[in-house]
């Protein structure tokens, strides 16, 4: 018995008497299982952190200063482009994940290539909407609303660009060196990164675009 | 004692967040998943961008925002559920109670950032009398 059994309480002599201790089936969760819950934690912590964005931004949306408010800055046909792309993203970072489990290169190459096209798409709207904001003087030293815009809508855009890069690291790998099961619990750690990119996107076109124009 | 409560349990091992459900799927099911989500949640989308836009008389105009949220959280639940694969299952258990946390703090943040600060606001003094205290 390895010192991690014992101390997990896994002892094969008397592992019916603790059910307490033992995992599923008598043994622990697979690697696969413990990795991606463990990057599940650190997703929803990192959603906690995104929510403190929120709650700055909802105190300070009316703090305009004088300066240009959402409704006079906020272009919604761009909006809708760029959440039609993380959307498209997020479903072809779904069928990825599937070719990535078949181990069918066209299958997982082909849909990681689509997400990538698509999250640079969503990041290249995104950067041409903050150059524009801040060329007619309504960069984040503006306003304390646009200071706070600029944070949230601006951290949201670099999770994407990490996203990106990973994207493109995963591919490598899988191409470097095939479907291992290491390089797959990357892969799964991967999509769901880039899942609950989508969901943050989801509360801010919501709270920062469409009730800023609407109001 | 073949069929005491825990060992039942344990017939259903964890899934990972993120993997479907290990309870008997296959690969075509996987992507219906896939494509059920996408489905609802671009619905979703359009009538929330539909309400804010058009100005529609269809609905009780301030009751716009509140209309927003409800689509919104809808939304993130049809992510979690098609994309994520976060379920009520019983190979869920430790994935929801973690999601649960998750929420309860997000909602004391947020709640508790907008009652405090809506407060302070309250109790302040007119920007005009603090001025007139300057000089």
């Amino acid at each position: 018995m390895s010192a991690f059994e014992a101390a997990a309480g896994y002892d094969r002599q008397s592992w019916d008497r603790r059910p307490v201790a033992v995992h599923a089936a008598g043994g622990l969760g697979s690697k696969r299982i413990i990795v991606a819950y463990g990057f599940w934690i650190f997703l929803l912590s990192d959603i906690i952190m995104f929510s403190a964005f929120f709650a700055t931004y909802a105190v300070l949306v009316g703090a305009t200063a004088g300066g240009p408010s959402g409704r006079e800055l906020f272009n919604l046909n761009n909006v809708a482009i760029e959440t039609a792309c993380l959307l498209l993203s997020s479903f072809t970072c779904g069928i990825a994940s599937i070719g990535a489990r078949m181990q069918r290169g066209i299958w997982f190459y082909g849909a990681m290539a689509a997400t990538g096209i698509l999250g640079a798409a969503f990041l290249f709207i995104e950067v041409h909407e903050f150059v524009g904001m801040v060329a007619r003087d309504a960069g984040p030293t503006r306003s304390a609303f646009l200071s706070a815009f600029f944070t949230l809508v601006g951290c949201h855009g670099l999770h994407v660009t990490a996203g990106l890069l990973w994207l493109l690291t995963m591919m490598a790998q899988v191409f470097a060196k095939g479907y291992r099961a290491d390089i797959l619990r990357r892969v799964l750690c991967f999509g769901l990164f880039w899942h609950t990119l989508d969901i943050i996107w989801v509360a801010i076109f919501t709270v920062v675009y469409l009730m800023g124009v609407w109001q | 004692m073949s069929n005491s409560g825990w060992e039942r349990d344990s017939l259903y091992p964890d899934s990972a967040p993120g993997d479907e459900s290990l309870l008997g799927q296959d690969d075509s099911e996987a992507v219906g998943s896939y494509l059920i989500g996408l489905g609802l949640a671009t619905l979703l989308t359009i009538v929330s961008f539909f309400l804010a836009i058009s100005g529609t008389t269809l609905v009780w105009a301030p009751s716009i925002p509140v209309a927003l949220i409800v689509l919104a959280i809808a939304q993130m639940g049809v992510h979690i559920v098609f994309f994520l694969h976060i379920t009520t299952g019983p190979d869920n258990v430790n994935n929801v109670l973690a999601l649960a946390f998750g929420v309860l703090i997000v909602l004391l943040l947020l709640a508790g950032s907008l009652w405090i600060m809506a407060n302070m606001n309250h109790n302040m003094m007119p920007m005009d009398q603090i001025m007139q205290m300057r000089h």
